[in-house]
């Protein structure tokens, strides 16, 4: 602990001690934790103790308080820190003789207070306790106070935060008992359990023998985190001692906390103890995935087909699981479920999904959208069965589609309900939508394609589609038209992709032109991406620009919702990158006239929101950087236009891309600093880079510098960043030039130096007389850029973090509110 | 209590309700579908229309081809369009009382009903409903009187012919009741008989029943309706919204506890959501505009018009469209514009607060003040020097068979550039547009009905627990074109009863109580005495008084003096004898004290039975039997006055007099 810490803590701890004093707030208190934490773990805490006298003494003046006078808060933060310490062994031993430990955690402590009826206090006392219990001597300590025994009754606590912390804190004290017990499972059998840990084992069992589902839960839960964390071969003897109990508990209608049980042989299966052996476990498991509620054996199938080592038997069950409700609602709509093989294992057990399906609206979208999920999680896996069912998959999500579009007319009563339930559900719209957008991986049979298309279409078209569900709709369809793997020039093949094309067109135009802005917004991603694709495909060509869609996009210009705009932005310089705003500039329209470049210039000079203003410096970066027609023609004459308005803007982000988009021409004009790969394989370059000095000029002229230099004193730090990495960069370029330079520095490049002087100082308005190339030079050379690029390297917060800090915040605070209540007199 | 069914749509309700000696008309709806049979009424010569062809029987008779015209397969009758009236033969009208009005749509039919059955009652109705429904009718008259037609077909409702005749024509409903639109002065005089109610005003009818009209919810003024007694309460339910548009929202509180709701006016659309339908709108309009094409929205004078100004008022900037003309054509368009602006009360909380601030309540104002916005009172006039294409025109009537949207339909429809928008949801857009085919222009249907839809019906019938609900056959079954939505259905238990046109339905409750007032000095008069904890009882004699449906005790004249002065008594002064009143028992005789009170007065050889209903004392020496139960105790002797005089007054002991 560094001196001036160590003088500011007897005023701390007195204030802490002081029931009069308040502390403002617990993140303090936690920070301060956090720092005796880190003290205590780089040194030892009997020292400390020994050194800060003021730390035993507020623990001791804590409990020496009258209960009543103790503020949780500072309670709670001194078993906190008591346990902190007692951590060591000889600092236990020590704080153990003044039977301080006791003190605070025995039976007559703060457990028979009236302040642990605050959950903060309970919290502390468990949190200490668990910092407490590293050491055999805790252990005895623990056995010996009684903690064990009201652990067991904070299990059922009313705040959950604390219930957790008791029940994790058991399996730690379990896991520590355990310690250094012999390997062998056979010599763990029998009465050969140390006693706290047969305590707590006697508890569990106890508890699972218990006809109150609370208590079955904490059994239960004590378990999934001892399976979970601890991975000895002890384990397995508890698994071998405890499984038949949990099998028994399948036995009950209903079953006992289901959820609980789910957790608790996913964590027995992940576990590597269990790897080989199987211990009855599958066998349970298979029972469970047959008798649990289909909404309940869902996590369970899923949980078991992520599992490397399981049983193929069981996979398939647990798939059939998963399969069952898809099943159902194609079997209730009528349609062929997919090959025969995969639906055998389904039909068991799909009574009771079709129950469930049927029992209630909130029970059906309950199950379906978790079915969903579940199985869009596990399609990309590696673990997803070999035999994918693919157009069963497809063929249901297309008809979950329509029943809630409502187009379907199932003859069965089943079928009818299941439209009842569906139709017009959003969640399950948005849930079958992302599904089948993952889905467009697989290969899919052209007719069930089509189904697909008509299916998306239907749902972009129909006005009852909420904003959301348009945009998962949008998302949908490009995932299917760019991985059907079908180019739009593929229309004489009479594939479904570009006749789609044709109809989606008139829908995206009635898009572009709703009244909802997140649709309008939805609609404009989905262009800029499709045409990011297929910009260069003569068919997606066509359609587009027979269609209203670049005249509507550049209408959207002018949107008033910002993100529209913005999107409009990005859109529009996508279209035009790949030359397909023509149709726009046939409109008559005044914008048009003007320009693209002039409509996107005047929304980066006035527009008042910063997405669309960082949506055009994005736009004009990249056409820098594609060499888009309208930039090329004249360079500079576009650097020089774009960088005063993005040097002077309010938006960090517009500056820091303004900045990209001086990298991208320095890239352009002095070449690239260092290929990213020694092995790349450079095209020879159109024109060679201009000579040096000639570079330097017109970056002069340009304000590049008066840019950079004003950007690396930004008050915002990813901006100053990249303004310095910008300058490295030039430094590097710049340096064999900076050898033909006299040395001594003229008065213009001390001036200069002055005014980066009065700019890091804060003093932004001081205006930069016009750049030479020599003063550029210069600065470049006698300014410390390294230092600052690591400074800036540093997190912003790294000066205010510091532990001396923290105290002084604490005293403080405690001195302003004493000010505020002497204002308050 | 009794419902008469005179209507059977179910959103142009006219029902009738006996209740309590009143008979309180509910709504009076006019069933407008029927002029769909009917050729459209240009306003200008249209020489297609003209020029159809007569039709004729199979056979070649073409007896009728003077009345009914052939257009693109389809059969009109050219004629003045007739209306369905509600059923006149259920009841006779002419003893109707009240007639109670939900909203401005549910009153089309009140100048038949009020002018032409003998009616002498009093309609009730808010001001707006009185306001608008006024416009309304205003509209329709002129629509109809200024295409005068001299022909009035009515050989195709002949019976024999009328089965002939191709579908729709065939299985037209009640074609001999159908009538012609009345006049002005009809609705001048029907509209003379209204009374203005407000909101929760408790009008009190005969002194019988109270009624309450309640903010509906779906338009300004509408209101549903609380028919109340002391003990029971019927609430009438038609056309409400729980959306939030311009009227006032819904008061569902105030319906709770309704021995019987009837449920009428639910969304005609069930399966559109309304603010889809407006985005539909909006979308569609835009691309039409852009393209240079005009937009027709064939829509009612008032009403969801509102919504769509407003909605559009937030759109056309953004849309681009704000140098694209809006005219609105109607003869009360004017009016009803300005109306809406000064029904402040009626509105919802935002457009209320409008008005202090001070601005107007609809931002149409603003439209209008911009010259974006132009009402007119026909196409002809001003209009046709005003008028700039491509523009969007909004005018009715939506059946699209009379008034100025049979104009821009022969104007437009020859363009594939232009769109007809149908946002009303009370007229078939394909039966519609029947007439005007082959048609070029684009059609798109977006019905705009924020009417409750079976999803809120479901939670406001949870919400205020009716013992029983009524409503329209149609809404107990999925519609038929969607038969397997079974969620397109009223689902409450118990089961809704239905009714259709024509029927007479009991309603399933009984009346157990009535009220009865005490006056002041009788009840002074009386003495309560507790029998058990919390409950006391007192004997009254007094004389019951009823006038007005109301009920009075009052105290019992003195007894009548010995009138030996006068010879005759006059009839009116004849009060009733007060006999000599025995007392009142209260209580129950506990069978062992009684016997042990039996044996203590001498009786000896008492045998107690035990029977289903109480207990049976016998004294065996005296012949006698004391059968004591709940309610009534007997004493059997033969013969023994004394004995059962005696035993009487021991079981008397045990009882409480007053």
């Amino acid at each position: 602990m560094d001196p001036e810490c160590a003088r500011l803590l007897p005023a701390l701890c007195a204030v802490l001690a002081d029931p009069s004093q308040a502390v403002a707030d617990d993140t303090c208190l936690e920070k301060l934790l956090d720092w005796f934490k880190t003290v205590t773990e780089a040194g030892s805490s009997l020292l400390l103790l020994q050194e800060n006298p003021c730390l035993v003494d507020l623990l001791t003046h804590v409990l020496d308080l009258k209960p009543q006078n103790v503020s949780p808060r500072v309670l709670s933060f001194s078993l906190c820190l008591a346990g902190t310490f007692a951590a060591q062994e000889d600092c236990f031993e020590y704080l153990q003789q003044g039977q301080l430990l006791l003190g605070l955690f025995g039976e007559a402590g703060p457990l028979s207070w009236a302040a642990w009826s605050v959950p903060i206090v309970r919290s502390g006392w468990i949190r200490g306790l668990r910092s407490l219990a590293q050491h055999p001597s805790a252990l005895h300590f623990l056995g010996d106070s009684g903690a064990v025994d009201a652990l067991f009754s904070l299990q059922g606590d009313s705040s959950l935060f604390v219930a957790s912390a008791a029940s994790q804190l058991l399996v730690h004290i379990l896991a520590l008992s355990m310690q250094g017990k012999a390997a062998g499972s056979s010599s763990l059998q029998g009465s050969a359990w140390p006693a706290c840990a047969q305590k707590i084992v006697d508890h569990v069992e106890a508890c699972l023998c218990s006809t109150a589902a609370p208590q079955v839960t904490q059994a239960l839960n004590v378990l999934t985190t001892t399976f979970g964390r601890c991975h000895n071969p002890w384990t397995e003897v508890l698994w071998g001692q405890l499984g038949p109990l949990v099998a028994h508990l399948l036995e009950n209608e209903p079953i006992p906390a289901a959820h609980s049980l789910v957790d608790l042989l996913l964590s027995v299966a992940r576990s590597p103890v269990f790897a080989s052996a199987d211990c009855g476990l599958w066998e349970t498991t298979a029972r469970m995935l047959s008798c649990l509620s289909p909404s309940q054996a869902g996590p369970l199938a899923l949980g078991t087909l992520k599992l490397q080592n399981c049983p193929q038997a069981l996979r398939s069950q647990a798939f059939g699981v998963l399969l069952q409700p898809l099943v159902c609602i194609l079997r209730a709509t009528a349609q062929a479920p997919g090959p025969p093989g995969v639906l055998d294992e389904t039909t068991e057990g799909s009574s009771m999904t079709v129950d469930t399906l049927l029992s209630s609206k909130s029970a059906c979208v309950g199950l379906l959208c978790q079915t969903l999920a579940h199985l869009e999680e596990l399609q990309p896996l590696p673990q997803r069965p070999l035999h994918w069912p693919q157009t069963l998959l497809v063929e249901a999500a297309v008809i979950i589609l329509k029943l809630c579009e409502g187009s379907v007319a199932p003859s069965s009563s089943e079928g009818g309900r299941l439209c009842g339930a569906l139709a017009g559900c959003v969640r399950v719209q948005r849930a079958a939508l992302d599904f089948l957008g993952t889905l467009s991986q697989g290969a899919t049979s052209q007719e069930l394609m089509l189904q697909v298309f008509a299916v998306l279409l239907e749902t972009l078209e129909s006005p009852a589609s909420s904003p959301t569900v348009l945009k998962k709709a949008f998302q949908a369809t490009l995932r299917w038209l760019l991985d059907s793997s079908l180019p739009p020039s593929s229309l004489d093949l009479g594939l479904p992709a570009p006749l789609f094309l044709k109809e989606l067109f008139p829908v995206l135009q009635k898009r572009l032109c709703s009244p909802c802005w997140e649709v309008r917004d939805s609609a404009l991603e989905f262009l800029t991406h499709l045409t990011a694709c297929w910009g260069g495909e003569a068919d997606f060509r066509e359609v587009l620009l027979a269609s209203e869609v670049p005249k509507l996009t550049w209408q959207l210009l002018r949107d008033p919702e910002s993100y529209v705009r913005a999107s409009a932005v990005t859109a529009m310089g996508r279209l035009s990158s790949q030359g397909l705003q023509a149709a726009s500039e046939s409109s008559g329209h005044l914008e048009v006239q003007q320009g693209l470049v002039g409509e996107l210039l005047h929304i980066l000079s006035v527009d008042s929101e910063g997405f669309p203003r960082r949506a055009v410096a994005r736009v004009f970066t990249e056409w820098l950087r594609d060499s888009h027609a309208d930039v090329a023609r004249d360079t500079e004459w576009f650097v020089a236009t774009v960088l005063p308005m993005v040097s002077r803007d309010l938006d960090w982000e517009v500056r820091a891309q303004g900045l990209e988009l001086v990298q991208v021409f320095l890239a352009q004009t002095l070449g690239q600093s260092s290929p990213h790969c020694p092995y790349v394989v450079t095209l020879p370059k159109a024109s060679p880079p201009s000579p040096l000095p000639e570079v330097l000029r017109t970056l002069c002229q340009l304000q590049v510098f008066d840019f950079a230099f004003r950007a690396l004193f930004d008050c915002d730090r990813p901006v100053a960043q990249k303004a310095c990495d910008l300058l490295l960069f030039l430094k590097d370029k710049t340096a064999p030039c900076s050898g033909l330079q006299e040395p001594g520095e003229s008065s213009d490049v001390t001036s200069v130096e002055a005014t980066l002087q009065r700019w890091q100082a804060g003093e932004q308005g001081q205006p930069l007389s016009t750049l030479e190339p020599k003063e550029v030079l210069a600065a470049l050379r006698s300014m410390d850029l390294e230092g600052l690029q690591s400074r800036l390297a540093e997190s912003s917060d790294h000066v205010e973090k510091s532990p001396q800090s923290l105290l002084q915040d604490v005293l403080a605070t405690v001195a302003v509110l004493e000010e505020n209540v002497a204002d308050c007199y | 209590m009794k419902l008469y069914c005179l209507s059977g749509h179910p959103t142009l309700p006219c029902n009738i309700l006996k209740f309590k000696s009143t008979t309180i008309m509910l709504d009076c709806g006019l069933d407008m579908t029927s002029t769909l049979n009917f050729l459209p009424l240009p306003l200008v010569q249209s020489p297609r229309l003209c020029n159809l062809p007569g039709w004729s029987l199979k056979d070649g008779n073409a007896f009728l081809d003077k009345e009914l015209k052939e257009c693109s397969g389809h059969v009109f009758v050219d004629s003045v369009p007739e209306f369905c009236l509600p059923e006149t033969e259920l009841i006779d009208l002419s003893t109707v009382d009240v007639i109670l009005i939900s909203n401005y749509h549910c009153m089309m039919a009140l100048p038949y009903i009020t002018e032409h059955t003998g009616f002498t009652g009093t309609v009730y109705a808010t001001e707006p409903t009185v306001q608008i429904g006024r416009l309304l009718m205003e509209e329709l008259v002129n629509f109809i009187e200024r295409v005068p037609k001299a022909q009035s077909a009515s050989l195709w409702k002949n019976k024999d012919i009328q089965r002939l005749l191709p579908s729709p024509l065939k299985d037209a409903v009640e074609v001999s009741t159908w009538r012609r639109c009345y006049t002005m002065q009809e609705v001048n005089s029907a509209l003379s008989k209204i009374q203005l109610v407000g909101y929760s005003q408790k009008i009190e009818l005969f002194g019988a029943v109270q009624v309450t009209p309640l903010s509906s919810g779906y338009a300004l003024g509408s209101s549903n309706w609380i028919i109340q007694s002391h003990y029971e309460k019927v609430s009438y339910v038609s056309g409400s919204s729980l959306l939030t548009t311009h009227p006032q929202p819904m008061d569902q509180t105030s319906l709770k506890n309704s021995d019987v709701l009837v449920l009428t006016g639910l969304t005609q659309i069930p399966t559109a959501n309304p603010d889809g339908m407006v985005g539909e709108f909006c979308s569609n309009l835009a691309l039409t505009v852009r393209n240079g094409g005009n937009v027709l929205v064939p829509c009612y004078p008032s009403g969801v018009i509102y919504d769509l100004l407003e909605c559009l008022y937030q759109y056309i900037d953004s849309a681009g469209l704000s140098s694209i003309p809006f005219y609105f054509i109607s003869p009360v368009a004017n009016s009803s514009l300005e109306f809406s602006q000064i029904f402040a009360e009626w509105l919802c909380h935002n457009k209320q607060s409008k008005v202090y601030l001070p601005e107007p309540p609809f931002p149409h104002a603003e439209l209008i003040q911009t010259n974006k916005l132009k009402h007119y009172p026909s196409i002809h006039g001003d209009f046709s020097n005003d008028f700039r294409q491509p523009c969007v025109v909004f005018t009715g009537h939506p059946s699209l068979r009379f008034g100025d949207v049979v104009h821009f339909m022969e104007l437009w429809g020859k363009s594939s550039l232009n769109t007809v928008i149908f946002t009303e949801p009370d007229f078939s857009y394909l039966e519609a547009l029947a007439p005007y085919q082959p048609l070029a222009m684009k059609c798109i249907y977006c019905p705009i009905d924020t009417r409750l839809n079976f999803i809120q019906v479901s939670k406001l019938l949870k919400e205020v627990q009716p013992l029983h609900v009524v409503c329209p056959e149609q809404y107990t079954q999925p519609p038929p074109a969607q038969s397997h939505r079974m969620d397109l259905m009223i689902d409450c238990q118990p089961p809704p009863m239905s009714y259709r046109r024509a029927e007479v339905l009991a309603l399933p409750f009984k009346r157990r109580y009535e009220k009865i007032e005490i006056m002041p000095e009788l009840a002074d008069s009386l003495v309560p005495m507790e029998i058990k904890p919390g409950i006391s009882l007192a004997t009254v004699s007094a004389v019951l008084h009823t006038k007005d449906n109301k009920h009075v005790l009052q105290p019992p004249p003195r007894p009548a003096q010995p009138t030996s002065g006068k010879k005759r008594k006059r009839v009116s002064d004849d009060v009733p004898d007060c006999q000599v009143l025995k007392p009142l028992l209260s209580g129950s005789i506990p069978v062992e004290q009684f016997v042990q009170t039996l044996e203590k007065h001498g009786f000896s050889d008492i045998k107690v039975e035990d029977t289903a209903k109480g207990h049976i004392v016998l004294l065996q020496e005296a012949e006698t039997l004391i059968q004591i139960e709940e309610d009534s105790t007997h004493i059997i002797c033969d013969n023994d006055e004394m004995l059962r005089v005696r035993l009487r007054d021991l079981v008397l002991k045990f009882l409480q007099k007053f």
